[in-house]
């Protein structure tokens, strides 16, 4: 059964006046893939420096399996990093950076740091390595390096701060798919820190989204995206559509919202939970635009509107709408049916929009949220 | 019309551009061999002069080659005395500066502390106050020591009168700016993960320095040595307030010229100067093949 490998208990963090931490609460499973998302400044890097043992905490505690470590150096704690910039070292080759970890623990012989040194080189498929210096490998291969040099010492739990974020493109996404297949390979618990939302739902169980030293929402990258319940979280994960509205009555296990041009549509009741200003969002890919002559399923939400913008962009179509009270819509289509341009709407045609109620969030706080994106 | 335009661009560029390549070609390597010239004409003289079969008391002259400097390097009263004086102080001193200008660069570069603003401005004053100046003002203070009301507190002898004592004191004094500062620009582009990373895997902070940081700064600490070490064994205008009856090498050239030259001085000379060339050619060599073996 797996337990808790890491809890933050009211972990608060001042840079003088700055509040970097607030009041962050976290359990991390053991065995799990957890991320901590959110944009630069946001407290991610210092929740996970004080993990580490980097940073102490201003008040709080940090347990790891049931220890107290709050106030531990990081030499004394089952945890290893593997940091943005690799941080390897740079006068020690390969071999022994690798093996820096093994030499400090003290008790192993030459030949058995030799045989693990080898083995964690292969599993970063990186063998043959081991005479090299830092300066003679590329960033991909100083990664592997880092990640190597940090897994040999079998942490409880492995802290990543942004490790891919010095990679280019297409490096990165392989070696998110290399990252999730050593995680699940050696079977600890990961904690990876990035300000990249697709980076962070492809490889993680769990997400905790961060904005202003707190998390805002936390969850499984599906529950994240479907059901954001903060401006905030709808905004950094993808692209969504917010429209504001009243409660209005209800309509068996639907509420019934009425937006701002009137129209009203139907939400989850649970959703809503007795609030009254509220706002409806939809991601742009559960709308679909139908002429406004067709007759429309009497099961999902209806709106009317105008088309202002069309963008091919090869795999979908990406509109603009524009409805009738004003607010503007971003509606993608997948280019399946309508596989010319000549087929596709055209601004100015006026559509009518439908989506599931069950495709709809709802989100309780309407203050205005600067970080939104 | 359009191939016109393409020409007159061509032509229009390439004049300044064969100018900037001449320039490159032979203005530049010919300004760098004067500069050379200029600062190696003075020790090529004296390494001839240290085969000069001189006549009389002064070697300025040319009368022909001999080993006999060579043969006899040391053959002169006082020079080897004032000699192992001299690397005595240099190396005593150079060891103790580097020690604690490297302890001070590092604190002044890590830590926050109460008067950090004022030491980082202090710690330039040796260098910046002219040596007569600062010589004077030592002798001052090293002549106190044995009046009241300093002689109730300093230990009789210790300081006064003057002699290696003073010297070394003197000598650990200057270096310690320089060693500072040289450690101080090597620390500036220091990457504190690097220690992060050691202390994460398992590296107390002993550890940590021993392991990492003072490999890191080994060159800038070196360098530090080497320069303390010149500065030391060059040192006249200060060691001459503070030396006493004791001699070093430069003070004793200084006496001994108002009555001879001897080609020994040259010798030394010459000897140091190879020395340092053999240093530096070793140096280059070894970190050349670390760099190919890697």
């Amino acid at each position: 059964m797996p337990g808790v490998d890491v809890r933050l208990v009211d972990v608060v963090k001042r840079f003088g006046e700055t509040l970097a931490v607030d009041h962050v609460n976290l359990e991390v499973q053991d065995g799990e893939f957890f991320s901590l998302l959110g944009p630069s400044g946001c407290g991610k890097t210092t929740t996970l420096r004080m993990i580490g043992g980097f940073e102490e905490p201003t008040s709080g505690l940090i347990e790891l399996q049931g220890q107290d470590v709050t106030w531990l150096p990081p030499y004394k704690r089952n945890v290893n990093t593997v940091f943005q910039n690799y941080a390897l070292f740079p006068h020690l080759t390969v071999y022994e950076n690798v093996a820096f970890g093994l030499k400090r623990r003290g008790g192993l012989k030459d030949g058995e740091i030799k045989s693990r040194v080898g083995e964690m080189l292969k599993l970063v498929e990186l063998p043959g390595f081991d005479k090299r210096k830092p300066n003679q490998i590329s960033g991909g291969q100083a990664q592997r390096v880092a990640l190597a040099r940090a897994l040999i010492n079998r942490p409880a739990v492995l802290l990543l701060d942004e490790p891919l974020g010095a990679l280019d493109l297409k490096l990165r996404k392989q070696m998110q798919v290399e990252l999730k297949r050593i995680q699940q390979e050696v079977g600890i618990t990961f904690i990876y820190v990035t300000h990249d939302q697709e980076e962070a739902m492809t490889m993680s169980d769990r997400i905790a989204v961060m904005n202003r030293g707190s998390y805002e929402q936390l969850g499984d990258p599906e529950s994240l995206y479907e059901r954001p319940t903060t401006r905030f979280v709808a905004g950094f994960l993808g692209v969504s559509n917010l429209l504001p509205g009243t409660a209005d009555g209800t309509a068996g296990a639907y509420a019934v919202i009425r937006l701002a041009d009137n129209t009203r549509v139907r939400v989850p009741a649970a959703l809503v939970n007795g609030n009254h200003n509220v706002e409806v969002g939809i991601r742009p890919e559960k709308i679909r635009l139908a002429n406004p002559d067709s007759a429309a399923s009497p099961e999902t939400n209806q709106m009317r509107g105008v088309i202002k913008d069309a963008s091919y962009i090869g795999v979908s179509t990406q509109y603009i709408v524009e409805s009738r009270g004003g607010s503007q819509l971003t509606v993608y289509e997948q280019n399946v049916e309508r596989a010319t341009r000549a087929e596709l709407w055209a601004p100015g045609e006026e559509v009518a929009l439908s989506w599931t109620p069950e495709h709809t969030f709802v989100i309780k706080d309407t203050t205005p949220h600067d970080a939104d994106n | 019309m359009a191939t016109a335009t393409a020409e007159g661009v061509i032509t229009r560029a390439s004049a300044p551009n064969r100018i900037g390549r001449a320039v490159e070609h032979w203005a530049l390597p010919a300004v760098t061999a004067v500069a050379m010239i200029y600062l190696l004409i003075p020790i090529v003289v004296m390494i001839i002069f240290s085969f000069n079969d001189y006549q009389g008391k002064f070697n300025f002259i040319w009368h022909g080659f001999t080993l006999y400097g060579w043969l006899h390097p040391l053959d002169w009263p006082g020079l080897p005395n004032s000699l192992t004086n001299s690397l005595l102080i240099a190396f005593v001193s150079t060891v103790v500066a580097t020690v604690l200008g490297t302890l001070i660069g590092l604190s002044l570069t890590r830590y926050q502390f109460r008067a950090r603003g004022a030491i980082n401005g202090l710690i330039f004053l040796p260098m910046a106050t002219p040596e007569i100046v600062l010589g004077s003002s030592l002798l001052t203070l090293f002549v106190s020591t044995a009046l009241p009301p300093l002689n109730g507190i300093v230990p009789r002898g210790s300081l006064f009168p003057l002699g290696l004592t003073t010297i070394l004191i003197a000598h650990v004094m200057f270096n310690i700016s320089y060693v500072v500062v040289t450690v101080k620009a090597r620390l500036a582009g220091f990457d504190r993960h690097l220690e992060e990373a050691a202390m994460d895997l398992g590296a107390n902070e002993w550890t940590t320095f021993w392991r990492v940081t003072f490999p890191l700064i080994f060159p800038g600490v070196m360098a530090a040595a080497l320069l303390a070490f010149s500065l030391s064994i060059d040192d006249f205008v200060i060691t001459n307030f503070v030396s006493g009856t004791t001699n070093t090498f430069p003070i004793w050239v200084w006496g001994i010229i108002k009555n001879a030259l001897p080609v020994q001085i040259n010798v030394v000379g010459s000897i140091v100067f190879l020395s340092a060339v053999a240093f530096v050619a070793l140096t280059t060599l070894r970190s050349g093949r670390a760099a190919r073996i890697r």
